[in-house]
């Protein structure tokens, strides 16, 4: 038999705010453990939470960016269970009422339609801290807990069971980090895991209306480990199937070592969280206008400005797609047409010199040494004629090395290109004297000769020979 | 007079010209409370060190002209309040040693206008009580009779009063834990409006229900603690920001053509003839002083006890979740294991009441049940909301007793935790409604007990319950009497 996976994701957003969600502690990752800590995300009797309203401002543009309706009053509510890590005994986290509801994103898998994607709630929440084991100075054998992470902004992103592949899977959750990226309310680092997601895996017979009985794989943390995590979720669930056996509602874990995925808790182990409203919070009143305000304050979002880089731009959709990668780069890019003029010019150098000078440095477009301005500069230098396009990319170098603008970097290497005649006819009277044998193999029809004048004529001026003019006077001077 | 013997405005008048010092004040105040303290037992921690200290400095700011009404007087404060430095027990084992790092808004108030901290006064364990015989550390008793519970569960607060151990006291109630004990020790205790007072820094029972509220011998020192301890606190998202009006300006406005509302549920059969007998003669002399009467009805009044008890048991629940062992506070010691050291630390730290409180309010909010308990006790909160909403659409204040009877014996309800619930009953209804109340001295059982009579006021009408206790307390001379300890 044939089956049908079945896919619903939930992701964890870290969001990048200076402060906690419910208090003044900073959000900085890798501090001395228990460093950033307030008696509120300590959870000391008495202490009460305070909304930080970034975090809502950050939700909505989240919801906003994501086709959700904003939810004019939202509540927030406790999640109980007990865990060390956790101060208060509870999470304060949204259950009814959550900030944002029934959005959706497109998404496209290479070869396949565009598919909408339903995304059922966005909520927010606060993270938990972290238990430290073992060989930790201060700690004998026994096991530590840092709070510095307690109480950090969460948004948390439940997709509806919309996904039938690990494909489709991998796509919607590159949408939804190119989006939080994009809009600055995540910093998009998987590893640090400021954003995780927990799948939701079941299968079953191709043609049924009924989906089967699904398990919650948690805290995969990579592109890659999601794909492989729910192709072997849904492999194993196959087999037991196809071998007379019943998948059973449980949460399991993703071995990355392995690739494979474990169980950890059965349904009947199950937490009963009694969520119940938070008494220490108000109601969380939205009006129109903040929604408002927030969505003119938005960004134009990846999708929109790929297109507008096609249509009004004139770009091939590979480079639109390309260059909106990240934010950051299509900013680079469109700073670098605006300054400069000519769209696939620019889309060229930043797909080309720039991305190939990042990758090899290891550096960011965020900290790119070379300014938009600067690109243009280079590249008005050779439409003046004043560098040839292939000193360009020295000079292009020379300018990620020292920050300089390239106008110095010429006139410090002695980059400018030659066009005078006189010079350049008496660089080819000399390379013509020095290689009279292969001046008569091209008179004798030898054409292909004539390249290897071009070479040498560019050797002999340091490349600094304006090539239109080099070609020009060689055809003169060797048929002459 | 002795110094243990004054209101807040008379001490303050005597500092203020210079008749006494807060140093000498607080001493006699420690003095007092060494004295009668075996026989009350008011107190969880006394601090000698600290007050003395607090009182030198008082000393100075009075020396330097700065002489508030606050500056230099001896009070103190429920044990559920934090006070940085000085351990802070809730009146439970579980925090038998807990020293916290910070001070509650409300206490840092007074603090920076001078009051001198005596100690941290006995009450239930984590407020959950109506005796005081539930604190970890021996219940306290009442000073009128000394066989006899003070109330709960800030019972500390108020004995010390009637003890005259301290000058004033800030309570907290949930359910009557302010206005029950002033009405068995003679006091006086004012529930405010929820969020008229930052929760900030006072551990949490009922979170939708607590509110800090002070105790005091007199209507005019009460209006001074209010003004003190009010307002909005950024710290605290249910505090709210209205501004605070000046109580004290406003006090001697008179009753004169006043609406008071009698609810006819809470004057029911069952009421003890002397609390009935008060209760008339207070409508005397409101009548007498220009007050108009009006029947009203509350009509859920019936259910209050009930809703109360779901809902301040499933806040309870999760409130007291943070008591691990994890972090802060009693640790068991033979413990093996993360679910054991939890599990074993929350058995042994926890006393019964707490337990029972627990367990009602986890069931309250179990997958199941949250619909039928949780929720439908939300709902008819809602309704006695709007019992109070409709009725004070033709009253000003609302004049009820406190407590169904006067003072019990210790001991007579502890093994009828039913029984115990319902000395709330008329109280209740209030942290419910989120409104505002006060209990004020009006009379004495034949046994020689105090009786209280309840002011209910409208939300944020505080300014009005205190003009009407004052009209009443100027007329009569219930508060004067003084337990003969």
């Amino acid at each position: 038999m044939n089956y049908q996976p079945v896919i619903g994701l939930e992701v964890h957003v870290q969001l990048k705010t200076d402060t906690k969600i419910f208090c003044g502690c900073s959000t900085q990752f890798g501090s001395e453990p228990n460093s950033q800590t307030c008696p509120v995300c300590l959870g000391l009797p008495g202490a009460l939470p305070v909304l930080n309203k970034k975090v809502v401002e950050f939700a909505i543009k989240a919801g906003l960016s994501t086709n959700c309706s904003i939810t004019p009053r939202s509540i927030f509510a406790r999640k109980n269970y007990f865990y060390p890590d956790l101060p208060k005994g509870y999470q304060i986290s949204q259950f009814e009422d959550p900030i944002c509801q029934q959005g959706w994103l497109d998404i496209q898998v290479e070869g396949a339609e565009l598919k909408r994607i339903g995304i059922t709630r966005i909520h927010m929440e606060e993270d938990a801290g972290k238990l430290v084991h073992g060989d930790v100075s201060g700690l004998d054998d026994g096991s530590g807990v840092d709070l510095n992470r307690a109480c950090t902004p969460l948004l948390e992103v439940v997709s509806e069971p919309d996904l039938r592949s690990s494909d489709e899977a991998v796509f919607y959750l590159k949408k939804l980090h190119q989006i939080v990226t994009w809009l600055g309310i995540c910093d998009g680092n998987m590893e640090e895991g400021s954003f995780r997601c927990d799948a939701n895996v079941s299968v079953m017979p191709i043609g049924s209306g009924t989906f089967g009985t699904r398990a919650e794989i948690k805290n995969v943390n990579s592109f890659k480990f999601v794909k492989q995590a729910i192709e072997y979720e849904i492999q194993r669930q196959i087999d037991l199937i196809e071998d007379g056996g019943t998948v059973v509602q449980e949460t399991r874990l993703f071995d990355p070592n392995s690739g494979k995925t474990r169980s950890m808790r059965s349904k009947e182990e199950a937490h009963d969280y009694r969520y119940f409203p938070d008494p220490d919070l108000v109601p969380l009143v939205i009006g129109d206008d903040w929604v408002e305000r927030t969505r003119q304050g938005l960004p134009e979002l990846p999708e929109k400005r790929r297109l507008r880089f096609v249509t009004e731009l004139g770009l091939p959709e590979y480079d639109a797609e390309v260059l909106t990668a990240s934010r950051a780069l299509a900013e680079y890019f469109e700073a670098g047409v605006e300054a400069y003029g000519n769209p696939k010019l620019v889309a060229n150098w930043v797909m080309g010199e720039i991305t190939r000078a990042i990758n090899d440095s290891g550096t960011s477009i965020e900290n790119c040494p070379v300014a938009p301005s600067q690109l243009a500069d280079l590249l008005k230098m050779i439409d003046s004629g004043t560098i040839s396009g292939k000193i360009a990319k020295t000079v292009f170098d020379g300018m990620w090395q020292s920050g300089k603008a390239p106008q110095a970097i010429v006139e410090e290497q002695g980059l400018v290109q030659v066009s005078d005649s006189t010079h350049i006819e008496s660089i080819i009277s000399e390379i013509m004297t020095a290689n009279s044998g292969q001046v008569e193999e091209y008179r004798g029809g030898k054409e292909k000769v004539f390249g290897f004048f071009v070479g040498q004529v560019m050797k002999a001026s340091r490349g600094k020979a304006n090539p239109t003019v080099v070609n020009e006077l060689l055809l003169k001077m060797l048929n002459g | 007079m002795n110094v243990f013997d004054m209101t807040i405005n008379a001490l303050h008048h005597a500092l203020k010209d210079k008749k006494i010092s807060s140093f000498e004040a607080t001493g006699a105040m420690l003095a007092r409370i060494e004295s009668v303290e075996p026989q009350v037992h008011s107190f969880i921690t006394v601090a000698s060190e600290q007050a003395l200290t607090a009182a030198g400095a008082a000393d100075q700011r009075i020396a330097s002209g700065d002489c508030g009404m606050l500056t230099g007087i001896p009070l103190a404060i429920k044990d559920i309040f934090l006070t940085e430095g000085i351990r802070t027990t809730c009146g439970s084992h579980i925090l038998k040693n807990f020293m916290p790092p910070y001070s509650a808004t409300s206490w840092e108030k007074l603090q920076e206008r001078g009051a001198v901290l005596l100690g941290k006064l006995n009450q239930d364990e984590f407020a959950m009580g109506s005796s005081n015989e539930s604190s970890a550390f021996g219940p306290c008793r009442n000073p009128w009779d000394t066989s006899r519970i003070p109330g709960g569960s800030s019972g500390g607060s108020a004995a010390a009063i009637a003890a005259r151990q301290a000058t004033a006291t800030l309570g907290t109630d949930t359910g009557g834990s302010i206005r029950q004990p002033a009405s068995h020790c003679g006091c006086v205790g004012l529930k405010p409006t929820y969020g008229r007072v930052s929760r900030y820094g006072v551990i949490a029972y009922a979170s939708s229900l607590d509110q800090v509220g002070p105790l005091t011998r007199d209507v005019a020192d009460c209006a001074v603690m209010l003004e003190a301890i009010a307002g909005h606190d950024p710290k605290d998202s249910t505090s709210v920001d209205t501004p605070v009006p000046d109580y004290s300006a406003t006090l001697a406005l008179g009753v004169k053509g006043i609406k008071i509302g009698l609810p006819k549920e809470y004057f029911i059969d069952g009421l003890d003839p002397d609390v009935q007998t008060s209760m008339q003669s207070a409508i005397e002399t409101y009548r007498r002083l220009g007050a108009e009467f009006v029947d009203i009805s509350l009509p859920h009044t019936d259910y209050a006890v009930a809703t109360y008890y779901l809902i301040a048991t499933a806040e309870a629940s999760s409130n007291l979740a943070r008591y691990d062992g994890v972090r802060f506070g009693h640790r068991s010691e033979q413990a093996e294991g993360l679910i054991n050291m939890m599990t074993k630390t929350r058995s042994e730290g926890f006393g019964a009441e707490v337990k029972r409180r627990i367990m009602l309010g986890t069931y309250a909010l179990s997958s199941g049940y949250y619909d039928a308990y949780y929720v439908k006790a939300q709902k008819v909160r809602t309704l006695i909301m709007n019992d109070f909403i409709r009725a004070f659409a033709d009253v000003d204040v609302m004049l009820t007793p406190v407590a169904p009877t006067p003072a019990f014996k210790i001991g007579e309800k502890i093994n009828d935790p039913l029984q115990m619930y319902l000395s709330d009953i008329f109280t209740i209804p209030v942290n419910l409604a989120g409104t505002c109340a006060i209990s004020i001295p009006a009379g004495f059982s034949t046994d020689g007990l105090p009786i209280g009579l309840q002011l209910i006021g409208k939300p944020f009408g505080e300014v009005s319950i205190l003009q009407a206790a004052y009209a009443f307390e100027q007329a009569t001379e219930w508060h004067t009497r003084k337990a003969k300890i």
